[in-house]
């Protein structure tokens, strides 16, 4: 999504001369393009993202929207306390651009992952938290959004090719889209798992088992009509997220049901486990903790089964 | 506005509020009197134009409220509401106060923003100046520097820094804690220009200040705290008691004229 961002952002600073773009130093291969049309309106800070943060509440205070630009754990959990004090607190568009959704930098290890990051920000009223399912659209989503007088978190996925069949690239703040229609289970997937998701629904209809699937991208304002909407017609659901199953997709879903007093059996399927520093790319880290398609194609049927 | 005139205001909020953090305020008197009585440039606290003041070290709020008290910005009524149930006057600044550009509280925070501020009016080049206090132990913070490295590469020449160099800490001296003997030597290493001044020495603040360069400025303040009142200098617990009735008369009297 590194390519919608920048080639989406170029296309918004050609109309409004108040964005500024700020990196941690990261970005190689993917910046430059804003660089070299913006160079003055592009910063590389260093490796200081506190620093950077600040520096973007300050540019915001002042009539900029400034975009910080950093691997996700690097531009949340690092700066977390400046981000609550300054663009929260204070209600400054800052945009925080977070690269690398959940395992995407596989065997780069705990340090790059990011599996806690809406976790971190989800508690906090006056951050909108935006984990888009494809580039196209994050792509919708940066457009919707640029101007908004909230900050906004985006939790972009390196992925630049996949596209999530059936949402076209629709994006509605406080919206999920679904993808397959509410039944007996149902797969409420965060941001990049969405095609994952279709996956699973596909190997169990093969199975003679239908299988809904919503397509969550807006974390915060959470998607609460649209979620409970297709999970009342839902029997089982399962949450399936790249990120730790506290803080995330599964607990927004638990908290609608018990608050919604919805008549459906919840299972949380994400991470669990602290990384245990035993390397491993993308796909077999989602095979590690169980939500890969095959892992969640029988972990659904077992529940099923465990549920009778 | 003289330092005395914020001390009186400082010793008078904290004694009817039965709040503390008395003399890390009495400290900086002469520095937000400087400010706000000489270097701010601002019509009134909503002027588009006006200079920025980032209180970093937030807990010396009250020597912040004393001076928007003088420079008449605050009304007698909102000063006297300083820690009251509902009031904007906390013990740190909010910036829902007019005349609170930033809400402060845990250290290291304000620098940052001050040099994003700074930075805005680089670019729009504007002749905006932008201040930022901060205190000798909030240099122990990691992003201070952070801030410093960026404004001195980028050469922030609108953004100064008077740090409160008051050799006090919450659990101690600074000495003993984390040496910050060679505040001087250390900023200037991240391109400032860095200059050692009393802290309590009104005109020679200003005159610092003043001065033109091309370089991020920061004066090192040097200053005594809980400067004015005799009993509470260099005192560290005067970080956080409040005052009693014998100690208020005595401070008042010592900074003139009695209650």
């Amino acid at each position: 999504m590194r390519k919608a961002f920048v080639q989406t952002l170029i296309r918004l600073a050609r109309q409004d001369d108040r964005i500024i773009l700020l990196t941690g130093d990261l970005g190689f291969m993917a910046l430059e393009p804003f660089a070299d049309e913006f160079p003055k309106r592009f910063f590389n800070v260093g490796v200081a993202e506190q620093n950077m943060l600040g520096l973007a509440s300050g540019l915001a205070k002042d009539g900029y929207i400034p975009y910080v630009y950093s691997i996700a754990p690097f531009c949340v959990l690092r700066p977390l306390e400046f981000i609550r004090n300054g663009p929260i607190y204070h209600r400054l568009p800052v945009r925080i651009v977070g690269i690398g959704a959940g395992f995407d930098y596989g065997n780069n290890g705990l340090t790059h992952y990011g599996i806690d990051d809406i976790g971190s920000l989800r508690c906090q009223p006056g951050i909108h938290i935006i984990s888009p399912c494809d580039y196209q659209q994050a792509e919708t989503a940066f457009l919707r959004t640029w101007d908004i007088p909230e900050p906004v978190y985006y939790r972009l996925s390196k992925d630049d090719t996949t596209i999530v069949q059936g949402l076209d690239g629709r994006f509605v703040l406080g919206g999920a889209h679904v993808l397959r229609p509410p039944a007996q289970v149902g797969i409420l997937a965060l941001g990049t798992m969405s095609s994952d998701a279709l996956k699973i629904s596909d190997l169990l209809e093969q199975q003679q088992l239908s299988c809904g699937v919503v397509a969550v991208a807006s974390v915060s304002p959470p998607p609460v009509e649209d979620l409970t909407e297709f999970m009342c017609k839902t029997g089982t659901i399962f949450t399936l997220e790249n990120h730790y199953i506290t803080g995330g997709l599964g607990s927004l879903a638990a908290e609608i049901i018990a608050e919604k007093k919805l008549d459906c059996r919840l299972v949380r399927c994400g991470v669990e486990a602290l990384p245990n520093g035993r390397t491993g790319n993308t796909e077999s880290l989602h095979i590690k903790s169980g939500i890969d398609p095959h892992s969640m194609v029988k972990r659904i049927l077992q529940e099923l089964k465990s549920a009778t | 506005m003289t330092g005395k005139e914020i001390r009186r205001i400082v010793i008078e909020q904290s004694y009817r509020s039965h709040h503390g953090h008395i003399g890390c305020s009495l400290s900086i008197a002469e520095i937000v009197c400087a400010i706000y009585g000489t270097l701010l440039r601002a019509s009134g606290p909503k002027d588009s134009l006006r200079d920025y003041f980032v209180l970093s070290k937030g807990h010396a709020a009250l020597a912040l409220y004393a001076s928007l008290f003088l420079k008449g910005w605050l009304t007698r009524n909102q000063l006297n509401s300083y820690c009251d149930e509902n009031s904007l006057l906390g013990v740190h600044p909010e910036h829902e106060l007019s005349g609170v550009e930033w809400s402060t509280g845990s250290l290291g925070q304000g620098l940052p923003v001050a040099s994003g501020l700074a930075l805005a009016s680089h670019l729009k080049n504007n002749d905006r100046k932008v201040y930022a206090l901060l205190s000798d132990a909030e240099c122990n913070e990691g992003s201070v520097w952070e801030a410093a490295m960026f404004a001195g590469h980028h050469k922030l020449s609108n953004l100064t820094v008077i740090v409160d160099w008051n050799g006090q800490q919450a659990l101690g001296k600074t000495s003993t804690i984390l040496n910050q003997l060679n505040l001087v030597e250390r900023w200037a290493a991240f391109g400032w220009d860095a200059v050692e001044v009393d802290g309590h020495d009104l005109a020679a603040l200003c005159s610092s200040a003043a001065k033109i360069g091309t370089k991020p400025k920061v004066l090192l303040a040097k200053t005594i705290f809980g400067k004015g009142v005799s009993f509470m200098e260099n005192q560290i617990k005067w970080h956080y008691l409040p005052l009693s009735e014998l100690d208020y008369h005595a401070a008042m009297e010592e900074l003139g004229g009695g209650v």
